[in-house]
């Protein structure tokens, strides 16, 4: 058991997955976060109808590397971008945040301009969002404040 | 770098200094402050507690910070920290720091990095700590290792897990709070406990409360404060004392070389020990 800790211990990313606004279908948000999870990875689940700002104290409180925000209500137009601004308000534009739910084609580039990295909709395999962390963690351009126009996927 | 910003004030230097001793950094500080454990089993609502009792420090003025510690997957590694959803409070106020920690490998129920966390959160001011253990398993004492004062929370229809419990963690238990009060069948709960509790030497108040309604609430910060005023016990010693102890273990450089040849059968479980001392 002593041997595994050091292994364990090595650095497992934190990452907060959160429900924006007020739609209730947090069924998405609880598939992902057990899937990052059983990936080695530290969840925060912050549960349903959080604030940009109440999502923002919880990723700085946490000291969390990712944010995942989840929505099915035709909101996320208005609630990403939010919080992707008031995280680089907070000085912490290094936090890299990823969407899914509803999320129409035709909204997706306004979202990317705000800082949102990847954006995963209906039948995304675990193994998609997976490859994302994995390759988002490792670039230095990732952030949501980052200079960039990078982002997973076309 | 980072404890600098948090000793200003800074919530992001805390987390980020918070980190660094969860990840292995050794931390230690001089400052008093006043650490609350709350354990029982799952279910009983240790985090509804919490989160009131939060409310109720914020509400005087007091800053107070919240260590909730859930278990980390033996297999992946990977742990899912759910405590937030019940703690609405902790996403309100400025007076309320909280933390989810994962166990990391490690079997108690308080990981041995939480007595760091702790002194890192005292040197930045913080002086109330609530630590919310797991909430199963057989360390839950292990909390003593940290917490001047130790809550056990129980609940009606939970059935008598006070007698499961009497020979780990109720030495060490100052309170017992009776949880979800408005329920039928707390007095019961709670009448039952006060007689299996008259039958041992230690006088351990009884409180009823309910997290759901806020009853009682006050009454237990009362209580929690009249006990951390009476001093640490010689058995809390003990196990800080075994904690230290399991921690220069598990952190000791030849750790590893005396496992191997203690698999190897080149030395006795005796002969590891002198050279763990050494």
């Amino acid at each position: 058991m002593w041997l595994l800790c050091g292994d364990i211990m090595a650095t497992p990313l934190r990452i907060v997955i959160a429900k924006p606004g007020l739609d209730g279908h947090d069924r998405g948000a609880k598939i992902v976060a057990r899937a990052l999870r059983d990936a080695g990875h530290e969840v925060i689940y912050t549960g349903l109808r959080r604030t940009p700002e109440q999502i923002v104290r919880t990723v700085i409180d946490e000291d969390a590397q990712f944010l995942g925000l989840s929505s099915l209500s035709g909101a996320h137009a208005h609630l990403f971008p939010r919080v992707c601004k008031l995280l680089q308000e907070a000085d912490v534009g290094h936090i890299i945040v990823f969407g899914g739910g509803i999320i129409p084609a035709a909204d997706r580039p306004e979202l990317f301009e705000a800082g949102i990295k990847a954006i995963f909709g209906p039948g995304t395999s675990s193994t998609q969002i997976n490859d994302f962390i994995t390759t988002a963690a490792a670039r230095n351009d990732a952030g949501c404040g980052a200079e960039s126009d990078w982002h997973w996927g076309d | 770098m980072e404890l600098d910003k948090a000793r200003d004030g800074s919530r992001l230097g805390l987390s980020q200094a918070l980190t660094l001793v969860e990840n292995g950094l050794p931390f230690s500080t001089e400052e008093e402050g006043r650490v609350i454990g709350i354990t029982g089993a799952p279910g009983v609502g240790k985090s509804c507690l919490v989160d009131k009792l939060a409310q109720a420090y914020a509400r005087n003025g007091e800053k107070v910070a919240i260590l909730a510690i859930d278990p980390s997957s033996p297999i992946s590694g990977g742990a899912l920290l759910g405590d937030r959803l019940r703690m609405e409070s902790a996403d309100l106020e400025d007076l309320v720091y909280m933390r989810s920690v994962a166990t990391r490998g490690e079997t108690g129920a308080v990981p041995s990095v939480v007595a760091d966390m702790v002194a890192v959160l005292k040197e930045c001011g913080w002086k109330r700590v609530i630590i919310e253990t797991v909430g199963s398993g057989q360390a839950e004492f292990r909390i003593a290792a940290v917490a001047d004062t130790i809550v056990l929370v129980e609940a009606p229809g939970m059935g008598d897990a006070i007698q499961s419990e009497k020979a780990g963690i109720i030495e060490l238990v100052d309170i017992i709070v009776v949880n979800k009060s408005d329920l039928a069948g707390a007095d019961a709960t709670a009448a039952n406990i006060i007689s299996a509790l008259s039958a041992g030497s230690k006088n351990i108040p009884v409180k009823q409360v309910s997290s759901h309604t806020g009853d009682g609430i006050t009454y237990l910060v009362q209580a929690i404060d009249e006990v951390a005023d009476s001093g640490i016990s010689r058995t809390k010693w003990q196990e800080r004392l075994a904690s230290q102890w399991m921690r220069k273990m598990s952190h000791h450089t030849n750790l590893d070389s005396i496992l191997d040849e203690l698999e190897s059968s080149q030395i006795s479980i005796q002969e590891a020990i002198l050279l763990l001392e050494a």
